[in-house]
């Protein structure tokens, strides 16, 4: 038994690196090969040839596609993201940087909306059908549509404009202590929360669903146990495990989502680095964002796999009988 | 019936009466207007078809002519939404700027579910190596926000309508795939397929005639959450820049343009455009769920 | 019923009516239903789906549905009032005295936590400290012969067999010693061998516990076996209750009458007579008629049953029946297909065979997790016979018929031959004349007949592809069909849901057909169905043989079935060919031992549970399958060492009757000469 966990954790792990190395390909045809000229791209149609040439000499972009995606990935393995063209400079530091403020931002949005998700969908299940889980339904599926750069505006204006609560800026004096920087990161981590809070809701109260109609509740409630020790030990054990899934599959939403909130807060993250990226045609930059992007997403996927496994005894133990 | 009543004798209501049960398809026209959710959701959809259709002819003012001697002009009677940076009316803007949003969404959602059902057909009906392969495929393309792809596209592309359309319906597609694959597999291990196949019937009329019909529901449903996700994409897109490009008065656009004068308290400026934003989806959506709500009866 | 005069029945319902709420309307489930349980009594409860049988169980528990409601009556429990009791009471009340044990016991068990822990819990509600409970679960799962306990304490419930499962919520419903157990339909799902044993080990427990036992079943076969006394429910009324022994030797109600004229019993053969059904449909729940329920389906129906609802009235001997005619029930006149004589004998003696089948064997996966679905089986089939095949799961016997549909492809060496040319391993490869031989009819219409089709689709898409015509010919021909399956043209528009079970099946059998078929495989083909439609449908499946000379290949679980229908039997077992002759003598013997168990499993309705043969043990998997013989591990006939490591021959007799079983002959079981029924 233990063996076959062992594979199987070996397979999705393979599974995952694969699926990572696809992505550095459809990251560098995007980058480096749909542009078709990069040096053109940034200069513009109206750009003398020679300077044009000058660039893509620079870039290195003359070379054969091959070549280049060989020379990055090498790069990449010894840790050398390549070098901006807007900042000439490595790539990496700009990177570790704003990675490390993009997930203190996820964090922040997380911490918010999965106790508030996870507990919205289990009373809203706990009352199907009644006035209750109607309202939680109706906020949450309202809520989840809006994107971010509204809810953003709306809330800009009654937080820090009218009621002026709370910093309109996401960045923090340097020096601040833990608290200031949650302070600011509140504002920005709302319009995100907005987002998730009506789909990890929706998922939990499916579940929830689902398990407490489910026939082994009814067996539990029928012997006899207090319905609490029905709740904990039968239900929510079933009921939450698909949850976690659902949660991880978000985080990879939740980082698109950053790429908005961060511009509007001005909030240097992995997603504002992207789009400034994207403005300035700085594929190098671009390329390494995207990647990182997905590289995260896909290790978080991979974790919450193991996570069920591991939590799921039908998955754990392997196989029927 | 029998969804009505989960711990029921698993076959009380097996009707035998051919009349005991009217068409589906009456059935679900009637759920959907007796719904208030329905007809909220239609009622907005509407309204704003009808301004991307109408409003240039009755608006007050032009929407792409400035005005700079009256920029930035709260609400008033002649302004009712006040003017914008470049004195534009507000107004007049906003009802045109659902012109682009419904022209570029319903087509690009089209491309996503048309591509999205084939794949999925595809991949669910032959299994094997080609659903590991276009799987894998997808599953690279669903590892990245969506957002991101879009981004990464439009950056690479330039962004134009179709640019816009075409990349915002791919991204769209491997979400559609998954729904679609997952009702083929569940179909496909039904016997009317198997009956299919012994009577010597090829793939493709396979998976078009005998699985596409049942598999339609979801599709729809599919396509309609598509359309909410649609609007909000690429009116993202187009607060980003590479979405709807000037002089548009586009919402998303016109938002970009003014959110850095809302903490000068110029609020006129962007709030009916986000009002307008909110409310086109909320509406789409509203008419999704109800739908999702009437076929599942 | 000792002690009824001291203490209350332990379960009593008076006048219990349930309504469904469904899009707004009040649906009658139960319809005043009246009965009641002495201490230490089995009560059955027989219906045909629908008959409003599981909703009984569901109202004495108090968990009805959220849209279900006791519209009227009471339930008592040992002389209280189930609905008066506060959530204390009810929860004392479910603690101690009423358990109960519903069908598909994987889902009845928590996935995510171990057997023990979830035996245990019982205890513990009754006030054991964790290990006292842990403990008392272990003896438990002893007592419900559960071999190794303690390891299956750790388990999880889906690591173990179905059979294995149900004996835990067996354990789990006695712990409490509950002084009524219900039983809802526990061992539909379950392979005949293992309901065998289940049914048995409910039988034996019932004496050493002394709890009272409701047990709702449409298996009347399974209610003789166990019950004291029996009631029938149909559209939701009582329409007949009795002592088991004299209701189902003398019915006083005609639909039970029907009920057991319905089923294939020892002795009926498609050649001899056709067999009884009942004809019509359960009324619509929730459709108002007149008089009595049961009046449109009845033949001894008169003007006053379809005026006046006749009471629940006493006809001797504790027997009580709801028809005006309870006296000329057996009288009621026989319903049913053509005379017999019509039927001509089967079989064309000297004519090549329809299939051969030589060496075939399918093997899923590779060497070390590999498991050997069919192996090397060699039949043959001739025209307008019937083979019956018959195994239990696991035994390949649905991919031998995907085999020879060309769904799966088998191993290589493997030979199949259709009217002596060689069968192509895949459909595209068969011939156009292939095709049309070779037809199928699935066990479920629902999942055969594409939902978004018209009749006239399903049929006509056949008829075309298999018959090659179009147009006015076309109709023609589906005309012809619908005719030939007892349907009519006014059935033509409608979809699959529009129609009831019974008719589905007869369009997919029309279906089948459309290109005059030589070979039809039938899987399950009425293990879907009530008793009274399977009757029909077994008729219609005996009349088209007979007319167009068709040959079946029969796979079914229900020996009533392959009795009726076949001309020759064939027994699988984990892939393995273990016997194989004509019906008569594998029905006869000298059996196989693992035939002879398979037959004394099938219960009647006679209701003797006398010299049963019963297998020990799951079925083991395929994946590592028994060295020797594949049966040595449940054979109650087991000879020696040879049969752990020699797998015996199969070896014929000179009546073409064969068996792989080292021992001889004259020592391997016969039936016992039958009782004229």
């Amino acid at each position: 038994m233990k063996g076959a966990l062992g594979r199987f954790f070996l397979r999705r792990l393979a599974l995952s690196l694969l699926t990572l190395w696809l992505l550095s390909i459809v990251v560098f045809l995007g980058c480096q090969v749909l542009p078709g000229d990069p040096a053109r791209a940034i200069l513009g149609p109206l750009a003398d040839p020679r300077a044009v040439a000058a660039l893509n000499q620079q870039l290195g972009s003359n070379r054969p596609p091959v070549e280049i995606y060989l020379s990055w990935i090498g790069g990449l393995l010894t840790g050398d993201m390549g070098q901006s063209y807007a900042y000439r400079a490595p790539v990496a530091p700009f990177i570790g940087h704003a990675l490390v403020n993009s997930l203190k931002l996820a964090a922040m949005v997380f911490a918010i909306v999965v106790p508030i998700g996870i507990g919205a969908g289990v009373l809203a299940a706990l009352r199907a059908g009644r006035p209750l889980d109607r309202m939680i339904s109706v906020a949450g599926l309202s809520l989840t549509v809006i994107p971010e750069f509204v809810s953003s505006i709306a809330l800009i204006l009654v937080f820090a404009v009218l009621l002026r609560w709370l910093p309109l800026s996401a960045s923090w004096p340097a020096g601040s202590g833990p608290l200031v920087q949650i302070q600011h990161l509140i504002l920005p981590a709302l319009p995100l929360v907005i987002v998730l809070f009506g789909y990890i809701a929706r998922m939990t109260r499916a579940g929830m669903v689902e398990a407490l109609s489910a026939d082994y509740t009814r067996t539990a409630v029928l012997k006899g146990l207090p319905w609490p020790t029905v709740l904990g030990r039968h239900v929510l054990r079933n009921a939450l495990l698909p949850t976690i899934t659902v949660i991880a599959a978000q985080m990879g939403y939740a980082l698109g989502g950053l790429v908005v909130v961060e511009t509007l807060f001005r909030y240097q993250g992995i997603g504002s680095l992207v789009l400034g990226a994207a403005r300035a045609k700085d594929f190098a930059m671009l390329q390494a964002g995207i990647l990182t992007v997905g590289a995260f997403f896909i290790a978080t996927t991979l974790v919450a796999d193991l996570l069920t496994t591991l939590l799921d005894p039908r998955l754990r133990t392997g196989g029927r009988r | 019936m029998s969804e009505g009543m989960p711990l029921a004798d698993p076959a009380v209501p097996m009707a035998a009466a051919p009349a005991g049960r009217e068409e589906k398809g009456r059935g679900v026209a009637g759920l959907l207007l007796r719904s208030p959710a329905f007809l909220l959701g239609a009622a907005i959809l509407l309204f704003w078809t009808a301004c991307a259709l109408f409003a240039p002819s009755f608006v007050p003012y032009d929407p792409f002519a400035d005005d700079l001697l009256n920029t930035l002009q709260p609400p008033s009677a002649e302004h009712w939404f006040g003017t914008d940076q470049l004195g534009r009316d507000v107004f007049s803007r906003v009802l045109v700027g659902a012109r682009d949003i419904l022209t570029i969404a319903p087509l690009a959602t089209i491309v996503g579910t048309v591509a999205g059902t084939a794949i999925g057909l595809i991949t669910g009906y032959f299994g094997g190596w080609v659903d590991a392969v276009i799987g894998r495929l997808l599953e690279v393309m669903l590892s990245l926000p969506l957002i991101i792809v879009a981004l990464l596209v439009l950056v690479a592309l330039g962004p134009s309508t179709p640019t816009v359309v075409v990349v915002v319906g791919l991204v769209f597609a491997p979400l559609v795939a998954r729904t679609v694959r997952a009702a083929v597999l569940t179909e496909r291990h039904l016997d009317y397929v198997a009956a299919a196949a012994v009577r010597g019937e090829g793939a493709p009329y396979i998976m078009i005639a005998e699985i596409l019909p049942n598999i339609l529901p979801p599709i729809i449903v599919e396509g309609t959450v598509r359309l909410g996700y649609a609007i909000f994409t690429i009116a993202s897109l187009s607060f980003l820049g590479f979405g709807v490009q000037p002089p548009s008065p586009d919402w998303g656009l016109s938002i970009a343009e003014n959110y850095g004068v809302l903490v000068g308290g110029f609020w006129w400026t962007v709030v009916f455009d986000t009002a307008a934003t909110a409310s086109l989806i909320v509406g789409v959506n509203l008419v999704a769920e109800s739908l999702q709500r009437a076929l599942a009866e | 019923m000792k002690h009824a005069e001291i203490a209350p029945p332990v379960l009593e319902l008076r006048d219990v009516s349930v309504s469904y709420r469904v899009r707004g309307r009040a649906v009658p489930v139960l319809n005043g239903v009246s009965l009641s349980l002495g201490k230490g009594e089995v009560y059955g409860l027989v219906g045909e789906s629908g008959s409003g049988k599981s909703t009984v169980a569901l109202a004495v528990q108090r968990v009805l549905p959220p849209n279900g409601h006791v519209s009227g009556g009471q339930a008592l429990v040992n002389g209280r009032d189930v609905a008066a009791l506060d959530r204390a009471a009810l929860r004392r009340m479910r603690a101690r005295d009423v358990a109960m044990v519903f069908q598909d016991p994987g889902r009845a068990l928590n996935p995510s936590l171990t057997i023990g822990r979830q035996v245990a819990e019982v205890f513990e509600i009754l006030g054991s400290p964790h290990g006292e409970a842990l403990r008392r679960a272990e003896s438990m799962l002893e007592r419900v012969r559960i071999s190794a306990p303690a390891r299956v304490m750790e388990r999880y419930p889906h690591q173990l067999s179905g059979g294995m499962q149900q004996r835990v919520v067996i354990a789990m419903a006695l712990a409490k010693d509950p002084s009524l157990l219900i039983l809802d339909e526990p061992t539909t799902g379950l392979d005949a061998t293992i309901e065998a044993e289940i049914l048995d080990l409910v039988d034996t427990l019932r004496r050493e516990f002394g709890a009272s036992i409701l047990f709702i079943s449409h298996n009347l076969g399974a209610i003789a076996g166990l019950c004291d006394r029996v009631g029938v429910l149909y559209a939701g009324r009582l329409v007949e209750e009795g002592p088991v022994r004299s209701l189902f030797r003398a019915p006083r109600h005609p639909y039970t009458a029907g009920l057991l004229r319905c089923l294939p019993r020892p002795g009926l053969r498609k050649d001899l007579s056709p067999l009884d059904t009942i004809p019509g449909f359960p009324p619509a729940p929730g459709s108002i008629v007149a008089g009595c329920v049961f009046a449109p389906r009845c033949g001894l129906a008169d003007d006053l049953c379809r005026r006046v609802d006749p009471p629940l009235v006493p006809t001797g001997e504790g027997r009580l029946s709801r028809c005006h005619y309870a006296d000329r029930v057996d009288r009621l006149p026989h319903a049913g297909g053509r005379p017999a004589a019509l039927r001509n004998a089967s079989g064309e003696v000297d004519a090549p065979p329809v299939l051969e089948l030589d060496g075939l064997s399918k093997t899923y996966g590779v060497a070390p997790y590999a498991v050997h679905a069919l192996r090397d089986v060699s039949l043959r089939l001739m025209p307008g016979e019937t083979l019956g095949l018959v195994g239990e799961s696991g035994s390949g016997k649905s991919t031998l018929a995907h085999a020879l549909l060309g769904l799966v492809a088998p191993d290589a060496g493997s030979r199949m031959a259709l009217d002596g040319a060689a069968l192509a391993a895949e459909v595209r490869r068969r011939s156009p004349e292939q095709i049309k031989t070779l037809q199928i009819v699935f066990q479920n219409p629902d999942s055969a007949l594409n939902r978004s089709h018209t009749v006239r689709r399903l049929i006509g898409r056949a008829v075309t592809r298999l018959g090659g015509l179009a147009g006015a010919l076309r109709e023609a021909q589906v005309t012809r069909l619908l005719e030939a399956v007892r349907l009519t043209a006014r059935q033509l528009g409608a979809r699959p849901r529009q129609l009831s079970g019974g008719m589905k099946q007869r369009v997919a059998v029309a279906r089948a057909f459309a290109g005059n078929p030589r070979l039809v495989v039938c899987d399950e083909p009425t293990s879907a169905l009530d008793v009274s439609v399977q009757a029909a449908i077994l008729n219609l499946l005996a009349d088209l043989q007979a007319e167009r000379r068709v040959a079946y290949l029969l796979i079914s679980h229900d020996l009533g079935v392959v009795r009726y229908l076949s001309d020759w039997i064939a027994v699988l077992y984990l892939g393995r060919l273990l016997e194989v002759g004509p019906a008569a003598n594998v029905l006869d013997g000298p059996h196989h031992p693992y035939t002879e168990a398979l037959l004394s499993a099938a219960p009647s309705v006679a209701g003797e549970r006398s010299g049963r043969i019963r297998l020990t043990g799951a079925i083991p998997s395929g994946v590592n399958p028994p060295a020797g013989c594949l049966f040595h591990t449940r054979c109650p006939r087991r000879i020696g060492p040879i049969c752990d490591t020699e797998e015996p021959p199969l070896v014929a007799d000179a009546q073409g009757h064969a068996i792989r079983c080292h021992l001889p002959r004259e020592k391997l079981g016969r039936a016992p000469a039958l009782a004229p029924a």
